[in-house]
């Protein structure tokens, strides 16, 4: 250790909205706290570093690294690689790292459809030369350098090995001190740590654990979005035809969104015998649509559950929102292997 | 993992061994990760096949055993047993099936033999996984419940009665005897339908240990092998049974008639207070509230005049009773209905007043039906001088059942002989497909037939139409056939049609199967275990079928069915206790959200949520380990025994083995 014996502390954003070093501040006057017992090493958000001060730490210089944000583009995998190398603890913190988030929903298309769609098919774009962004470009200053953007979205356990996840998007202000307090009592009494791979800040319960809302036994006959009705208040939202995730989300957040009549978005993440979480919500919500009777013929019923299944317009969007780098999907086939053509 | 693997490649004879290459499979088993032997053998199921795996297990301290051979249903339970006696528990035994799934597939070499290594390393890798578990005894109720007093049921119900057992028979109708008990003559030895079959009713209605609920109906199940909880509703008679002689005085002082169109098929009449037949078991008669004139409009009470009890047994406010019952196995034998023929309108039936059908025929020829076994035209006075029976009406034909209904041609037989005995004069003529005559003595009746001088035309009838073209054919039905034998077309006048319309399953026969939660097949007929070597239980334990429930056939084979379901439920009964799969789900108590997905997923009623926790929970007895819930729970914490995560992903990557690696990646880039 350096001249200063208080441990170190980073914090980096990779692919990500910058949601997540809020949520950080927001643990309020506690942030106090963390500034009294950490040194901060790498904080861009809120402090002037950069990357070359990280480079010139000794590796394991930092003890704890909270990094967010998916891998989208070369500079994230660098610095990926960067921070594992400096750092004793690497937490995939929130939902981009953990699962790749909405970031990762890009896997359902190509890099190249991203960039059409931003850099010249949007209405509000005036691109007329179609320029697109370069890995390098020649200047009389010299060559200029750009990440490259990269087909897939992963997360950060995709490309480094992660000590532990902390889900969230972002994660909630009192999980968040939570963990910090066990890491300050590991690092200054030696207390335990949580054994690696651990999902930290979080309960082995969904979310319905913890919402109050009245439930029931579900049969849905058709669904709706959120501004399609006015829930009835302190039912289970789920029951009333709003997609939510709930059931298959691991708990954590206090059940915070249904409890203000918006559906649980899923953002922790599946529980730990979950495999692929959007997979299981849809084999869930499958089960209980609720229509037709056995005297009907096979199509006629299918007809009926189809309508169903219709009122649910971005199924992909709606069960993955969060976990689609992590799920076994991973991303959209790009060699047409099934027949039904390439990803568009 | 520690684990040791022992894989035995079945030959099969030559069924497996003539498309996948067993020697090169077993080579590429031992040198699977985890694999101490790989063997191949002739026949694995063979005494000898059986004891390679136990000696190895012995000597070589395998843990795991894999069996690449037929399907699971066949050999599974002898491959365990042969681990538990070479001392392994009986899961730690995996099959993969190359022989239905892979060597009778197709011809390619090649292809068959990876196929065979595929399914192979899918078992190895998920033995690897496989945990010990231990079968749950379960008590059996003795009592048994037979749903269907037809020859089916009262078969099973005698059976199980005479070995001393208790026996529950609902009938939905005021009788039991089914369709026989409309039957005149029986094939092919032309007994007397009702002589056979009443000592039987009579039986029946008289033993001690039946319990026999007429006019009744099962409402609900719950429970499982061993015990099931049944709701009957017993529909009120409005006559009282316990005092009811059974002499028929009502029925006799009724004023009114209606037309009888269950047990005469619309050909007699029956009063409204009424038995379906002379011999009825039990013998208390039925008012038809529908047409009773003191229901309908509060006057009358004629049968309550003049019934001679005391106190009177009739009784206008009886109402429905609901009686719970509790039994260890069920036994459906609920028969089959007969198929509409006015859905063939080119056969005339309801138009053409002469067009009959088959079980308008067996009342008309029945000495003690409506025209006290005259065979006579629709004015009930003439008899005809010529008569066709129609083969095949709605079976046989895509457009309305695929199948052969079996029967038809030897009834339609016994109508012909029965034709020559009563009218010697008549000319009769048999259109049929081709002549399905398989049974003992059934081919020698066809004979005998061939030599009264029935005419037997081989063809489908086109048509049926009184539409003379000719003189001869004035005034009758011109049947229309296309006769193979002689490559021509035919017309030939006659003044009676006769048709032999399919058997087909009871209409209700998905609501029933629901019910009992056992399978109905496309065509509604209820699924038995295997079609062979099971064809009297279903996928569901405790549940039998037998008769025509479960597809066409005649009486002999009805009489076996139910016989033989009788036989699995008593050896049941005589076990008192049953060892059952232990494959059934569990909800982890500590982890359920009480979300409440599951809980109105199981087929089998078998998950309650309690309020108080707030959690779900399977009761473990009544869940047949179908995997449903497994499935819905968004928090996988529900496990199914022997079909959890980690089995199945391994036996996934196990199978996928040759893919990966071919696997075209998409670049990170
Ligand atoms: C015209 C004709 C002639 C035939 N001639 C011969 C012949 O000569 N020789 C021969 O061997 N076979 C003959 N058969 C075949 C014979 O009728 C059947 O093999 C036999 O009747 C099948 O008996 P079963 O008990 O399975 O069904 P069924 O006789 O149909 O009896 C089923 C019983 O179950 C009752 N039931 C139905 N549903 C319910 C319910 N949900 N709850 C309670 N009760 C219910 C019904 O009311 C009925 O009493 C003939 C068939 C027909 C149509
Ligand atoms: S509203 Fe959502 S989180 Fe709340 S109980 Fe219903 S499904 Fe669960
Ligand atoms: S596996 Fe689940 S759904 Fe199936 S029988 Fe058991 S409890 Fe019911
Ligand atoms: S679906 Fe799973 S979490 Fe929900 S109530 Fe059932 S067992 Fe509990």
């Amino acid at each position: 250790m350096t001249e200063n014996a208080k441990p170190k502390l980073a914090m980096y954003w990779a692919s990500s909205c910058g949601g997540c070093e809020i949520s950080i501040l927001n643990i309020h006057e506690k942030i106090l706290i963390v500034d009294e017992v950490f040194d901060i090493a790498f904080f861009p958000c809120i402090a002037d570093f950069k990357t070359k001060d990280v480079k010139g730490y000794p590796d394991g210089y930092i003890d704890v690294c909270l990094f967010n944000g998916a891998i989208r583009n070369s500079e994230n995998e660098e610095m990926a690689h960067l921070l594992r190398q400096k750092s004793k603890v690497l937490v995939a913190y929130g939902s981009c790292s953990y699962e790749g988030c909405i970031p990762a929903l890009s896997n359902l298309t190509t890099k190249q459809a991203t960039l059409d769609t931003v850099f010249l098919d949007n209405p509000t774009i005036d691109n007329p030369e179609g320029i697109l962004p370069q890995p390098r470009y020649e200047v009389p200053e010299g060559e200029l350098e750009l990440p490259v953007f990269y087909n897939t979205v992963k997360s950060l356990d995709q490309v480094v090995d992660v000590d532990y996840y902390l889900p969230g998007c972002p994660p909630e202000p009192p999980q968040i001190w939570a963990v910090l307090e066990i890491v300050v009592a590991a690092l200054l009494e030696g207390a335990p740590l949580p054994p690696k791979g651990a999902i930290v800040g979080a309960r082995d319960v969904a979310v319905c654990e913890e919402c109050p809302l009245e439930k029931h036994e579900k049969t849905i006959n058709r669904f709706y979005r959120p501004y399609e009705i006015i829930p009835e208040p302190g039912l289970c939202l789920l029951e009333q035809g709003l997609v939510c995730v709930g059931p298959a989300t691991r708990a954590g957040c206090g059940a915070l969104c249904p409890q203000v009549g918006m559906s649980c978005r899923g953002c922790y993440g599946p529980l730990d015998d979950v495999e692929d979480q959007g997979a299981k919500m849809l084999s869930a919500i499958a089960s209980v649509i609720g229509v037709g009777d056995p005297s009907m013929e096979e199509d006629e019923l299918e007809r009926e559950i189809q309508a169903v299944v219709d009122t649910i317009p971005d199924p992909a969007g709606t069960f993955y929102r969060f976990s689609m780098a992590h799920s076994l999907l991973r991303r959209a086939n790009l060699n047409g292997g099934n027949g039904k053509g390439e990803a568009k | 993992m520690s684990e040791k693997v022992g894989v035995y490649i079945c030959h099969c004879g030559t069924n497996i061994a003539k498309t996948v290459d067993v020697e090169e499979v077993a080579l590429w088993a031992g040198e699977q990760d985890h694999v101490d032997v790989a063997r191949e053998y002739k026949f694995m199921c063979s005494s000898l096949g059986q004891e390679l795996i136990e000696e190895d297990i012995k000597e070589k301290g395998l843990t795991k055993i894999v069996v690449a051979s037929c399907s699971p249903h066949m050999h599974e339970k002898t491959f365990r047993t042969a681990c538990v006696r070479g001392g392994l528990n009986p899961f730690m035994f995996e099959m993969a099936n190359i022989r239905e799934h892979d060597s009778w597939t197709t011809d390619d070499r090649e292809a068959a033999t990876l196929k065979a290594k595929a399914l192979t390393k899918a078992a190895i890798e998920r033995v690897i996984h496989n945990q010990p578990l231990e079968p749950l005894p379960v008590e059996i109720n003795p009592n048994t419940l037979v749903v269907g007093g037809g020859i089916a049921g009262i078969s099973a119900a005698l059976e199980l009665a005479e070995a001393g057992n208790h026996v529950y028979l609902v009938e939905r109708e005021p009788s039991i005897g089914g369709h026989m008990a409309q039957l005149d003559k029986t094939f092919p030895t032309l007994d007397c339908s009702a002589c056979i079959l009443t000592p039987k009713m009579v039986d029946v209605g008289q033993h001690p240990n039946i319990t026999l609920l007429t006019y009744s109906e099962v409402e609900a199940v719950g429970g499982y092998l061993g015990n099931f909880d049944v709701t009957v509703r017993k529909k009120a008679r409005y006559v009282d049974e316990e005092h009811c002689t059974g002499c028929g005085i009502c029925i006799e002082k009724c004023p009114y008639k209606v037309v009888d169109n269950v047990f005469e098929a619309g050909l007699g009449a029956r009063k409204v207070i009424y038995r379906p037949f002379p011999q009825a078991v039990p013998k208390y008669p039925v008012i038809d509230t529908e047409n009773c004139v003191y229901f309908q409009r509060g006057k009358c009470k004629a049968c309550q005049i003049f019934c001679p009890t005391d106190p009177n047994s009739i009784d206008f406010e009886q109402q429905d009773e609901i009686l719970q019952i509790v039994v260890g196995n069920i036994i459906l034998a609920t028969g089959f209905d007969l198929f509409d023929v006015s859905q063939i309108p080119q056969y005339g039936y309801g138009r053409l007043a002469n067009v009959f059908t088959s079980l308008e025929f067996e009342r008309m020829v029945n000495a003690s039906g409506p025209t006290d076994g005259k065979i006579v035209l629709r004015d009930l006075e003439t008899p005809p001088e010529s008569v066709v029976i129609i083969h095949c009406v709605g079976s046989r034909d895509e457009n309305y059942h695929k199948y052969c209904s079996k029967v038809c041609c030897m009834y339609s037989l016994k109508f012909a002989h029965l034709i020559h005995e009563r009218l010697p004069e008549a000319e009769v003529y048999n259109c049929y497909i081709d002549m399905r005559t398989p049974g003992k003595g059934y081919e020698e009746f066809y004979n005998r037939l061939l030599e009264e001088g029935t005419h037997f035309i081989r063809g489908k009838v086109a048509e049926v139409s009184d539409v003379a073209r000719i003189e001869e054919e004035e005034g009758k039905l011109i049947v229309q056939v296309a006769d193979t034998l002689i490559s021509k077309q035919r017309r030939i006048p006659v003044d009676m049609v006769i048709l032999s319309p399919a058997m087909e399953a009871r209409n209700d026969s998905q609501e029933v199967s629901q019910l009992f939660r056992m399978g109905c097949d496309f065509d509604g007929f209820f699924v038995e275990r295997h079609p062979k070597l099971d064809p009297v239980a279903t996928m569901t334990e405790g549940i039998y079928i037998a008769g025509a429930c479960q597809g066409p056939k005649d009486v002999p084979d009805t009489v076996s069915q139910g016989a033989a379901a009788a036989a699995r439920v008593a050896s049941f009964i005589s076990r008192g206790t049953v060892m059952m799969e232990p494959i059934r789900a569990s909800i982890n108590q500590e982890l359920c959200s009480g979300c409440r997905i599951c809980n109105t997923m199981c087929p089998y009623n078998a998950i309650v949520f309690h309020e108080d926790s707030n959690v779900s929970e399977v009761i473990t007895a009544l869940c047949q380990g179908c995997g449903t819930c497994v499935a819905a729970c968004p928090s996988g914490i529900i496990t199914g025994a022997h079909f959890t995560n980690d089995q199945l992903l391994a036996q996934i990557e196990g199978i996928l083995w040759d893919v990966r690696s071919n696997l075209d990646l998409v670049p990170v880039e």
